[in-house]
């Protein structure tokens, strides 16, 4: 009895090592694979910052481009001295904050009436909020670059060439996708909770701004981030309803404005790039777990 | 008092049904005042626009005639668009595919981590889709110029190259997916190790005492668990990349010889730049069928989600 | 004064009926619960009461007035629901005091209203956590004091307890039979858990397919149901129902069970029975409680037999056996030291003096 117990000890301590052992080298293994990922997902970044520290002599000699040998600050420095550098930035700033607010406008009232309080065609509406966050810029823009023509031609009103012009055209990225994740945010609320606060003598808009705003404040966060970085990032409406520099945002304004003719200034343009991408990374870099919230709630969610 | 109630019933049930109407009407008056702004932002904005696009489509060039389906059967008869067809299909197709697979991977090497790391990792490996594609697109522009090129430089140190990145129709297509599948395969990592992380340990426990190896894990626990999650996914995505512009504008402006071109950069140069309007339209138009039949797969499955729930 | 009325109340949802026109008087000060299965409308007819489901027909009156087409808050009514519904993002002083708020009653009115609450509910030192903090026992007081710091005209409960894992259960059982006799506040309280329902009720209402099968105190439902449904309801282990016939031989009567197994009926229902001599589809119905083991003497409607048990169940006081006449199991409580044994024989005696006859096709207690 005692000798077979013993055999089971010693085959079974044979095996657990040798379990560990392989657990051990799939670790191993795990981590040179994520370093190979790593090191292709961060490379532009890394390589922003790495000419962005060039000067433009560095650049051209044609030395290592994996590597600086005198860096400087001097692109960053011009680029925040630059008037055309930063009127991109006012405009994108400007602008994002202010797709992000009209959004939210729309969304979250949007969001409570269809999702929790439902009135005649809410769930086909429900549905469509959704179709619409499917259709892409790439087939609206040239219908709104001629509804912005006709506009200027019977009113007077120029929307064309206009940066405060996209702010009325972003919200059509931003408010569909807000919408759908307030409404499963709102949705996973316990009905129980509004019939509470029915009984306790609130009103719908009681309900949404004392109740609902509070308890799904998770979900308005990622929504914010949401409208932000993709008003943040767009790229195609300014691109096609935007022309003079001084009404250009920054994506557009980097790839038109800095690289003109055969003269690039690569260290400036790489730096423009990376200050231009700050404010999405800064945001998720505190944020990320609502930003990951964000970006998974139109498939786990509603 | 019984007296009272035997008498009230009559009178006050004929009010009731006022009141009775008014408040449910008061109910949903709120209801649709508070949905109003998005029914007008996207009837206003989206359908409308999408309408009039259709319209504009049958325009001539000066956009003073009707000439019905002319543009479109133009389309069909030039060899360019038929190219543009092919090119943004194995752009949509090869980049999703890759992204899946790559997103795949990650989410398992990342799930295999002790807990504690995970958090960092993924928030590294994130990045690409948290920088706004133009801007990454232009520091990938810089990576494959042809005379600065940081990738030529280390392929030099092995012999090989120069690489025409952008130069070449097979490599310039090589080059717009990559950065497509560089930019989008983080959001399927996310997506997927949502899922990773929603099956239950115990189905894994019971595969293990069931004598399933690795791979017979991933096979027969994982994968059907996924299953939704990968679709879906794909879905999305094959519909983000199929109406991309911004990573082939930057890269190659369609070049060389328009053999990059997708929809909807091809219709920008001939609506916005080409000055041609209705043809403009009549190319962005030929994505609705592929968008159409996504969003039905898209929706079915959430309807079924929304059944069961 | 606060009494409770429904008349002809009916509920239905898209034609499928869940409350089918009850009336039921409840008055003031009562505690009152609605009993029943899942799905026989007593939820219903509870939101019904709050003003949470409109009203397909009938009327709903509290205190004497029509409330059919009052919005909840105009009722003067509070609730604690299943999942106490409390807002995650207030304190426990903020969620008890919300209601007030909102009808703008003065600052120290409502702090003086919370604290009291609070003292009777024990949960003064937990007025400025977060119900995330709580455990389940500490939020259902928070929801009941929410409920009683509005002093409302009716309190209603909607199984407030089935949350919470079963020795808490029994401690707020008795916890909100207390906070009833403090407040006195008339109280309709729906539950499936007969025995929740016999421990707090006044007046226990037994519902079945939106029906109200019996109304009457937890003895009156236990001593004489009504119907087979509130007789098998009614009660842990369930009732025992056999198939039975009445026989009649030298003016005393005799229900026969199976061939060899006749009990007689005690003198005092012969009357009551007569009538019933040969009918068929008869039930006879007898509590577990009522078979028990041999005894030195029998009283006088007690009868032994003798059946052999297909299984027994120490409960540690007593032992549940089971054993089968003509195929129908029947229980039986016994002491535990009555040696009783799976598969052997054990004499038995029936107490005929609390049995009850069913009509199986009108289901009626005859």
């Amino acid at each position: 009895m005692s000798a077979a117990a013993s055999a089971i000890e010693t085959g079974a301590l044979v095996k657990r090592g040798s379990l560990r052992r392989s657990r051990r080298w799939a670790l191993v293994w795990s981590y040179v694979f994520l370093i190979m990922f790593a090191v292709f997902f961060l490379m532009p970044p890394v390589y922003m910052l790495i000419m962005g520290l060039k000067t433009s002599a560095e650049t051209a000699a044609m030395t290592n481009p994996w590597w600086v040998y005198h860096p400087t600050l001097d692109n960053f420095i011009a680029l925040l001295t630059s008037r055309t550098y930063l009127t991109f930035f006012r405009n994108s700033a400007v602008i994002s904050l202010a797709v992000v607010v009209i959004s939210m406008l729309i969304a979250v009232p949007a969001a409570f009436s269809l999702g929790r309080m439902k009135f005649w065609g809410s769930t086909t509406l429900a549905a469509g909020v959704f179709l619409t966050y499917l259709v892409p810029d790439s087939l609206l823009f040239i219908p709104l670059f001629k509804i912005m023509a006709w506009v200027h031609e019977h009113t007077g009103i120029t929307l064309l060439n206009r940066w405060w012009a996209l702010i009325i055209i972003y919200p059509t990225l931003t408010v569909p996708f807000c919408t759908w994740i307030m409404i499963g945010y709102f949705q996973s609320i316990p009905k129980e909770l509004d019939e509470a606060a029915l009984i306790d003598g609130a009103g719908y808009i009681q309900m949404l701004t004392k109740i609902f705003l509070p308890v799904a404040l998770p979900g308005i966060i990622a929504a914010t981030i949401f409208a932000f970085t993709v008003s943040w990032s767009e790229f195609l409406y300014p691109m096609a309803f935007t022309v003079s520099a001084d009404q250009l945002v920054l994506p557009v304004g980097i790839v038109t404005t800095l690289i003109n003719g055969d003269v690039y200034n690569w260290g400036q343009i790489m730096g423009a790039c990376l200050l231009g991408a700050a404010p999405p990374l800064i945001i998720y870099a505190f944020l990320m777990d609502y930003y990951i919230a964000g970006l998974t709630a139109g498939a786990t969610k509603g | 008092m019984a007296n009272g109630i035997a008498a009230q019933p009559p009178a006050v049930g004929a009010g009731r049904r006022m009141t009775m109407q008014k408040f449910m009407r008061r109910r949903s008056t709120t209801a649709f005042a508070l949905a109003l702004p998005l029914i007008l932002l996207i009837s206003g904005l989206v359908i409308y626009p999408a309408l009039f696009a259709v319209y504009l489509s049958m325009l001539d060039r000066t956009m003073e005639h009707f000439t019905g389906l002319r543009n479109i059967l133009f389309l069909l008869h030039f060899d360019t668009f038929w190219m543009v067809v092919e090119q943004s299909c194995i752009f949509a197709i090869s980049a999703v595919f890759f992204k899946a697979l790559i997103g795949f991977v990650t989410s398992h090497l990342v799930h295999n981590l002790p807990p504690k790391g995970q958090r960092k990792w993924r928030g590294m490996l994130l990045v690409p889709w948290v920088i706004p594609t133009a801007m990454s697109a232009i520091a990938w522009f810089w990576l494959f110029d042809p005379q600065y090129s940081a990738f030529n430089w280390i392929l030099h140190k092995f012999g090989i190259g120069p690489i025409p990145w952008l130069g070449v129709t097979s490599w310039a297509r090589f080059s717009v997916i990559l950065v497509n599948v560089w930019y989008g395969a983080p959001f399927f990592l996310i997506m997927y190790l949502a899922a990773l992380k929603s099956v239950p340990e115990q189905l894994y426990e019971a595969a293990a005492i069931d004598g399933a190896s690795w791979w017979q894990k991933v096979w027969y626990v994982t994968l059907p668990m996924m299953r939704n999650i990968i679709a879906i996914t794909m879905l999305f995505s094959l519909i983000v990349t199929f109406a991309n512009f911004d990573i082939v504008r930057i890269l190659t402006a369609g070049g060389p010889v328009d053999t990059t071109h997708v929809f909807a950069t091809w219709a920008f140069s001939l609506g916005i730049q080409g000055n041609n309007i209705p043809m403009g339209a009549s190319v962005s138009l030929f994505m609705l069928p592929i968008l159409g039949v996504a969003a039905f797969f898209i929706l079915r499955d959430i309807n079924r989600r929304g059944s069961t729930a | 004064m606060a009494q409770v009325m429904l008349r002809k109340l009916v509920k239905n949802y898209d034609e499928t009926p869940a409350v089918r026109g009850i009336d039921l008087d409840i008055a003031d000060k009562e505690f009152v619960v609605l009993v029943g299965p899942s799905g026989c409308g007593k939820s219903t007819t509870l939101r019904m009461i709050a003003g949470l489901e409109d009203i397909t027909a009938g009327d709903v009156l509290i205190g004497g007035e029509v409330v059919n087409d009052m919005p909840p808050k105009d009722r003067d009514i509070a609730m604690v629901f299943q999942n106490y519904a409390l807002y995650p993002h207030m304190s426990v002083y903020e969620n008890m005091s919300f209601g007030l708020r909102l009808k703008k009653v003065p600052k120290d009115e409502i702090a003086r209203r919370v604290e009291n609450a609070a003292q009777i509910l024990d949960i003064s030192e937990l007025l400025q956590r977060k119900p995330k903090q709580l455990s389940g026992g500490q939020r259902q007081r928070v929801a009941m004091g929410r409920a009683i710091v509005r002093d409302p005209k009716v309190f209603l409960f909607d199984e407030p307890l089935s949350n919470l894992d079963a020795k808490l259960r029994v401690q707020m059982r008795t916890e909100i039979k207390k906070v009833h006799q403090k407040v006195r506040t008339t109280t309709v309280y729906v539950t499936h858990d007969q025995i929740e329902a016999m421990t707090l009720a006044d007046r226990v209402v037994v519902m079945n397919g939106g029906n109200i099968e019996q109304v009457g105190t937890p003895n009156d439902l236990y001593h004489t149901p009504a119907t087979k449904f509130v007789a098998g309801f009614i009660g842990s282990p369930a009732m025992n129902f056999v198939p039975c016939t009445i026989e009649e031989a030298a003016g005393a009567l005799r229900v026969r069970l199976s061939k060899d197994l006749a009990f007689p009926i005690p003198q005092e229902r012969t009357q009551r029975y007569r009538a019933l001599v040969g009918q068929p589809s008869l039930l006879f119905g007898l509590r577990p409680e009522h078979i028990t083991e041999q005894r030195p003497h029998l009283e006088s409607n007690q009868h032994p037999f003798e059946v052999e048990l297909e299984v027994t169940e120490p409960m540690g006081m007593e032992t549940m056996v089971f054993f089968l006449i003509e195929g129908t199991e029947l229980v039986g409580r016994v002491n535990p030291d009555a040696g009783a044994q799976a598969g052997k024989r054990m004499k038995l005696v029936a107490d005929l003096g609390k049995m009850h006859l069913i009509d199986d096709a009108s289901r009626r207690v005859l």
